[in-house]
């Protein structure tokens, strides 16, 4: 199989707007404010980590295709964009750019409205925004920015499948398919999703956002990151439970290098998060845990992992790092991104940033 | 691993079709489907499911599920949490699944299509918090059940099997994506079989967007015909199982047919709407018979998306003319939404095992109501029923978004 490189990186968070925000944010360690949610029915609103309005309009926005679009979709364009930047300054406009968005919950906000609007009545419910609910409409909204996109797709499913979005893009490339693929993970915030989350997992705080990586084949386009492994998906079934799922996710990681870090999915749920914990006891190194400061972001979560986990990279703090994907409902999965120029046999020590606990 | 893989083989190996399940409001199953599609058989009904006293089409293709699903690993507390939509799956799957002769493994996967999941859970979910907010009864296990990976998982479990579950939700494209997805996995040595499929049940908000839309037909599904003016909407499923002919062969597995070619690509013209010369269909449609090895003189029947609305149809037919070239004036076409309406994510899977129909039994699926021929169809529209020789088939399915996939099987003779 060819090498498969991390050319950019993307993301909208709690945090902010751009990768830089998600690390400040990471780096400080401290989990960031909540607001509140206002539920039908509820007197006591939900707490929630909203994105904030970004500081400057984004340009993109007068695209004529984003003009009646959901936040989900204003995240994955933003997060795309940013990937991209550096590329799209050089890119041959003959180069094929494939697109793997994933989803878990999508596209909540327009769907919670038009169906709200038909019960009230369907003969008035907006025809404007049914295109929205779809799960595809975001990954159709970025290849219009885009314009070069010549194959996509969107996967639905647990956070875990993001790193099956990143083996689709490594596969699409290593059948020259395409060359350069875009894997986004995105998800938006709205009362019946945090009520959702509060039903199965109260400590959770809910938050949106999007996490894109931009993958290549050619060296020359790389951010100094290389793709080394992702493990096989371990689906939780009636012979498979979570916590074996997790554990078998691990032990197919193998050892890791002398200060390698670790992206883990930790959230402030003791029960939900027993089986990565155990997965994980014996590990020494350093470790983030993204979702304990920004939140429950779902799939974005699951691609914010993989974000930072590349950011250390690419920025030289580690020459390694692992992300773990223990999913809620679907599959364990874990992956290990290296310093390109590094090989992954050379690992040495990184230097520990604010919150990562060694 | 999944990353890194072994190099893919020099040549890539055959995939066919052992096994093949099917639901759709013809009935449940091969022979009920086989005997209403050859016929050109209509199974739409006024909407029985939820209010469309307010809409302007009322009709769809409902489905009569069995009083009893199959009997299977699953017990009757799972059963219970099975929505329609997963109901659906299961019936389909267990068809193909015993149709195959399989085993249960522990690492074979499953591919599945679907526009909308458990939306009926999600509906459910969202008028009790409306109305009852303060009630917490059944919405934690709508929160879970109405997640299509959840659904697969209690398939997979059904049949004491497990493995991969990859959701693929390109809207209307889901189905045949889904299938394609996992003939290129096994294809490519990813895998040595796979179940693969699509499924949608009908629910309110899909009804009401496409009702809100206009693009519902307040007569009748007619596709490719002039006076045509809307879709009709359907629900169903389909699964096939997929191996490497090295495998069927080993353990001596009768052959349904072939996947042979499979295209898809993205159409960035508008989100609802196809480009009108349909140049991505076209494109798919060259992709998978270069990867087939056919030419359009090869395809003896195409099973059109043909959803029976002004745009899709026109720009469907401009694409179909365009790539058949001079074999168009020959080429039977026909659009099977005309019976049992559009399945959204189950539409690509339905017609694919449609078009294993015509080839396991030699005929081509009829439009009854067809009359006058679009101005842009260079091609004889399916109306009657007939025998034909049947060798390889063709089967388009595009959707919301702009993703485009084409599928060709083969013949098992």
């Amino acid at each position: 199989m060819n090498r498969v490189f991390v050319a950019g990186l993307g993301a909208v968070s709690p945090a902010g707007w751009n990768v830089a925000a998600l690390r400040e944010a990471l780096d400080k360690g401290a989990p960031l404010p909540t607001q509140p949610m206002e539920r039908p029915g509820w007197e006591k609103p939900l707490r929630a980590r909203l994105v904030p309005s970004p500081a400057v309009r984004p340009e993109f926005l007068a695209h004529p295709r984003l003009r009646r679009t959901s936040p989900i979709t204003h995240h994955v364009v933003a997060s795309a964009l940013e990937a991209m930047a550096k590329l799209r300054v050089n890119l041959d406009p003959k180069r094929r750019l494939g697109l793997v968005v994933c989803l878990q919950s999508g596209c909540v906000n327009y769907s919670c409205r038009f169906f709200d609007e038909t019960l009230k009545d369907p003969a008035t419910a907006s025809p404007l925004l049914f295109p929205e609910t779809v799960y595809a409409a975001p990954a159709s909204h970025v290849a219009a920015v885009l314009e070069n996109v010549s194959l996509a797709s969107t996967l639905v499913g647990d956070p875990a499948i993001f790193l099956e979005g990143v083996s689709l893009g490594a596969q699409w490339l290593d059948e020259n398919r395409v060359d350069v693929c875009l894997v986004i993970g995105a998800e938006e915030t709205n009362w019946i999703l945090a009520d959702a989350l509060w039903q199965l997992d109260r400590p959770a705080i809910l938050t949106g956002g999007a996490g894109a990586l931009c993958l290549c084949r050619e060296p020359k386009l790389s951010a100094g990151v290389e793709l080394a492994a992702i493990t096989d998906p371990q689906t939780y079934s009636a012979r498979q439970s979570r916590m074996e799922a997790a554990r078998a996710m691990r032990s197919q990681l193998g050892k890791s290098a002398p200060g390698e870090l670790l992206c883990d999915g930790l959230g402030n749920n003791p029960r939900a998060d027993a089986p990565e914990i155990a997965a994980w006891r014996d590990w020494t190194g350093p470790r983030v845990s993204p979702k304990r400061i920004l939140g429950e972001g779902l799939m974005a979560a699951a691609a914010w992992q993989c974000v930072a986990a590349c950011d250390a990279v690419a920025d030289g703090r580690f020459v390694a790092a692992t992300v773990s994907l223990v999913g809620s409902n679907q599959q364990a999965i874990g992956a290990r991104f290296v310093r390109a120029d590094s090989g992954i046999s050379h690992l040495s020590d990184g230097k520990s940033p604010g919150n990562i606990r060694p | 691993m999944l990353f890194p893989t072994t190099s893919p083989p020099q040549t890539p190996s055959r995939v066919v079709i052992t096994g093949a399940g099917i639901i759709t409001a013809l009935g449940l199953g091969w022979k009920p489907n086989a005997e209403g599609f050859r016929t050109g058989r209509t199974a739409f009904r006024p909407v029985s499911l939820f209010d469309v006293s307010h809409q302007r089409a009322k009709r769809a293709a409902e489905i009569d599920l069995p009083a009893a699903l199959p009997s299977t690993l699953l017990n009757a507390k799972h059963i219970a949490r099975l929505d329609r939509a997963a109901s659906l799956l299961l019936l389909a799957t267990v068809e193909a699944w015993r149709q195959s002769g399989w085993e249960p493994a522990e690492n074979r996967p499953l591919v599945l299509g679907t526009t909308a999941g458990g939306m009926s859970l999600g509906e459910a979910y969202f008028r009790q918090a409306v109305q009852r907010p303060h009630s917490h009864r059944h919405q934690p296990t709508r929160a879970v059940h109405y997640q299509p990976q959840v659904q697969a998982r209690m398939v997979l479990d059904a049949l004491g099997s497990s493995g991969p579950i990859t959701i693929v939700s390109n809207a209307c494209a889901s189905g045949g994506n889904a299938i394609g997805h996992a003939w290129e996995l096994i294809r490519y040595g990813r895998a040595e079989c796979a179940l693969a499929g699509g499924y949608d049940a009908l629910s309110e908000l899909v009804f009401s967007g496409f009702d809100a839309l206009q693009a519902l037909s307040t007569t009748l599904c007619r596709p490719f015909d002039a006076r045509r003016d809307g879709l009709a909407l359907g629900e169903g499923a389909a699964v096939v199982a997929l191996e490497t002919l090295e495998h069927a062969r080993r353990r001596g597995a009768p052959i349904l047919g072939e996947l042979i070619g499979y295209g898809t690509a993205i159409d960035q013209h508008h989100l609802t709407q196809p480009h009108p010369q349909g140049d991505t269909t076209l494109t798919v449609m060259k992709q998978a018979c270069a990867t087939a090895g056919v030419t359009p003189e090869d395809v003896d029947y195409l099973n059109a998306h043909g959803t029976g609305t002004v745009l899709n149809d026109s720009s469907e037919a401009h694409a179909i003319s365009k790539w058949a070239g001079r074999r168009a004036a020959t080429l039977p076409v026909s659009s099977t939404k005309a019976s049992i309406g559009h399945l959204l994510g189950g539409a690509g899977a339905v017609e694919a095992v449609i078009c294993l129909m015509t080839l396991c039994e030699q005929w081509l699926p009829p439009e009854m109501a067809f009359e006058t021929p679009d101005p842009a169809c260079h091609f004889p529209v399916v109306h009657q029923p007939q025998d034909a020789r049947v060798n390889v088939a063709l089967s388009n399915s595009f959707g919301f978004g702009g993703v485009n996939a084409t599928l060709i099987l083969r013949r098992w003779a």
